[in-house]
């Protein structure tokens, strides 16, 4: 089932470097996808993982930085490919959805313009023959009367028809990795199903490995494979989605599952976990979550190391919640 | 499209109307020409004839009437001193300094452009900064300052380039130009260069103000995502977006370009409309002085038409709208 990972991320630190001080938005991070896996990759705003996709891509903007660990593709180490080589990359072999469909398509170029020109840009073929792969790219994510909206501007598509323009060039070359930054986050309801329908079958139909980025646990759920919650630039617990989501092991995990709405009862208050996420500035050593948690103690003071407290489970607490895995 | 290009030929006319109206009034008011024109030995009979024959001895709204109604068939008055058509008059010099705006607004492209690319794309750098505080001088030094160091400079003292009029010039399409032959084009370089001087800066300016606001949208990260060359993501992605704000200062530009060349004609003593009107001005010639301005009137409304095609052209949300209206 596993085999050979598609990607691997060893211990990546990305980071900022402003005039305030040095931002930790990523630090260390590790995980990994296998062939056509889908890991969801949770957290709050500001947690690090879009940075964590971005550092994938090598498109994190300065100040920022990869500073550390490496980043495994294929036996190459994407943190230190020059620039060139990872531009053939981009696109071709990962590729990137993001997150607001009407930003990701430029306002003043059409749509074939758009497409054809990511397939030249690692293809040497007739344009005609460009055309007729975005064309065919179209058809392959829904969207009607292909021809004709390859001749539109993005203007004239809804939200749910951008993102599925943005999915149809991700797929232009059929690529091993997509990582996908809170692509549904923008998107109705109906529409978000739509789409979350439409990837899972692509990834199942290509074996295309996938990572998905987003805070909103109810899609992770019934979407991806793994699960990794990051918390403050790390990653604070990691396992197959249905133990994590079932029987959470680290205090934030649980306060997010407790946070969705629709698991709270009527007309009590809302569930929530108390404060704000700590900026990433000059972070205290020690455990980030702590000043949260309810069952911090004096040894969350110091940082508390990676432990695999059951096979399978990863977590970063000195007090995860192991009661409530049943034996 | 129609029913839109009909409606705004009809807010142009109203426009053209309300600026008779002003401009009538307002150089009305600015002084008697009859003082200046009629030497002051004549006696009150011939004054009272002059003053007839130019028909200022009639009430102000017949007087505006009476324009008006030859304005309607070109016709914008004689000029007082040549006592030639005040349009002939003006259009006779009107190459001159169309060609001495377009020479300045392609300076302006040529130069600005690339450099507020440049300072767009590094604002860090020591390169931007120096291009920055050049603009800032490009804006704040007035016009005939700077012509006078350019003339004392490469005429007076390396004696590179001519420091006055216009050099000789090739006729094409009936029309005289300077830029045709090799000479004209040296007599024609830093009477431009004096004119662009503010365009340049205004354009590297809001080249790089574009510029870095446009590099942070997602379309240009998700351009970059898509592995397209980075000559490909400025040149295309960004620039693009860019020219929408670049073409219309540019082209709206143009009129007050043609309409402030006066210092610069007057201190290359170049032969253009600028030179006319300052004449003009100093001996109250009133028809060419209204027929000037509104020929500049006439100038901005074309380019505003001008300018509102070309958005549609460059922004496709632009046409859209266009249709619905």
């Amino acid at each position: 089932m596993t085999g050979q990972p598609t990607i691997e991320v060893r211990n990546l630190r990305t980071h900022f470097f402003t005039k305030a001080g040095v931002v930790k938005a990523v630090d260390d991070v590790s995980f990994s996808v296998a062939k056509g896996r889908i890991l969801g990759l949770v957290g709050e705003s500001g947690s690090g993982k879009s940075v964590t996709g971005f550092s994938i891509m090598g498109l994190v903007d300065p100040p920022g930085r990869v500073v550390g660990g490496e980043i495994l593709f294929q036996g190459r180490d994407l943190a230190r490919l020059p620039e060139e080589e990872m531009r053939r990359i981009r696109g071709a072999r990962i590729a990137m959805i993001f997150q607001d469909p009407m930003m990701t398509l430029n306002p003043v170029l059409r749509i074939d313009t758009q497409m054809i020109e990511t397939v030249l840009a690692h293809e040497r073929v007739s344009e005609a023959e460009a055309r007729r792969r975005a064309r065919a790219a179209l058809v392959q994510v829904g969207i009607p009367s292909p021809d004709e909206r390859l001749r539109a501007y993005p203007h004239q598509f809804s939200g749910g028809m951008r993102q599925r323009v943005a999915i149809a060039i991700a797929l232009l070359h059929r690529p091993e990795l997509i990582i996908a930054d809170e692509p549904t986050t923008a998107l109705d309801v109906t529409i978000q199903g739509q789409i979350l329908f439409e990837v899972q079958k692509l990834c199942r139909e290509s074996g295309t490995s996938l990572i998905w980025i987003t805070h909103d646990l109810s899609v992770i759920a019934g979407l991806a494979d793994e699960i990794c919650v990051m918390y403050a630039g790390r990653i604070v617990e990691k396992g197959t989605v249905d133990e994590v989501l079932d029987h959470p092991l680290h205090p934030y995990t649980r306060g997010l599952i407790g946070s969705v709405p629709s698991r709270n009862v009527r007309g009590r208050p809302l569930a929530q976990i108390p404060g704000m996420t700590p900026s990433l500035l000059n972070l205290p050593p020690g455990c980030a979550f702590r000043a949260r948690c309810p069952r911090a103690s004096e040894a969350c003071l110091v940082e508390p190391g990676i432990t695999t407290p059951l096979p399978g489970r990863e977590v970063r607490c000195f007090h995860p919640h192991l009661e409530t895995v049943p034996a | 499209m129609t029913v839109y290009l009909i409606r705004r030929l009809m807010q142009s006319a109203l426009v053209v109307l309300a600026m008779t109206v002003i401009l009538f009034l307002g150089v009305y008011a600015i002084g008697d020409p009859v003082e200046i024109l009629i030497s002051p030995e004549a006696d009150q009979m011939e004054r009272e004839r002059a003053i007839a024959a130019l028909g200022l001895d009639r009430p102000l709204w017949e007087q505006y009437v009476a324009f008006l109604g030859n304005a309607l068939r070109g016709d914008l008055g004689r000029s007082f001193v040549f006592n030639e058509p005040a349009l002939k008059l003006i259009l006779q010099k009107m190459p001159a300094t169309l060609e001495l705006a377009l020479a300045a607004t392609v300076f302006a492209i040529v130069l600005g452009l690339p450099l507020g690319l440049i300072a767009g794309l590094k604002p860090e750098a020591l390169y931007s900064r120096v291009i920055m505080a050049g603009s800032i001088l490009g804006f704040s030094l007035p016009t005939f300052w700077v012509g006078l160091m350019l003339i004392m400079v490469f005429a007076v003292q390396l004696g590179w380039l001519p420091s006055t009029g216009r050099g000789p010039t090739a006729e094409f399409l009936g029309v005289q130009w300077s830029f045709l032959t090799a000479d004209g084009l040296r007599y024609l370089i830093m009477p431009a260069l004096n004119l662009s001087l503010f365009k340049i800066s205004l354009v590297i300016r809001l080249t790089r103000a574009g510029v870095r606001e446009t590099v942070l949208m997602d379309y240009v990260k998700f351009a970059r995502a898509k592995g397209l060359s980075q000559n490909r993501v400025i040149f295309v992605h960004v620039l693009k977006n860019i020219l929408i704000p670049v073409v219309t200062v540019t082209a709206l530009e143009f009129g007050s370009t043609i309409a402030f060349s006066v210092v610069t004609e007057s201190v290359f003593a170049w032969p253009g409309m600028g030179k006319l009107i300052i004449d003009s001005i100093y001996v109250l010639d009133r028809p060419v002085i209204v027929a000037y301005l509104m020929i500049i009137v006439f100038m901005f409304i074309v380019l505003n038409f001008t300018v509102d095609v070309l958005y549609s052209v460059l922004d496709p949300r632009v046409r859209l709208q266009d249709q619905k209206a």
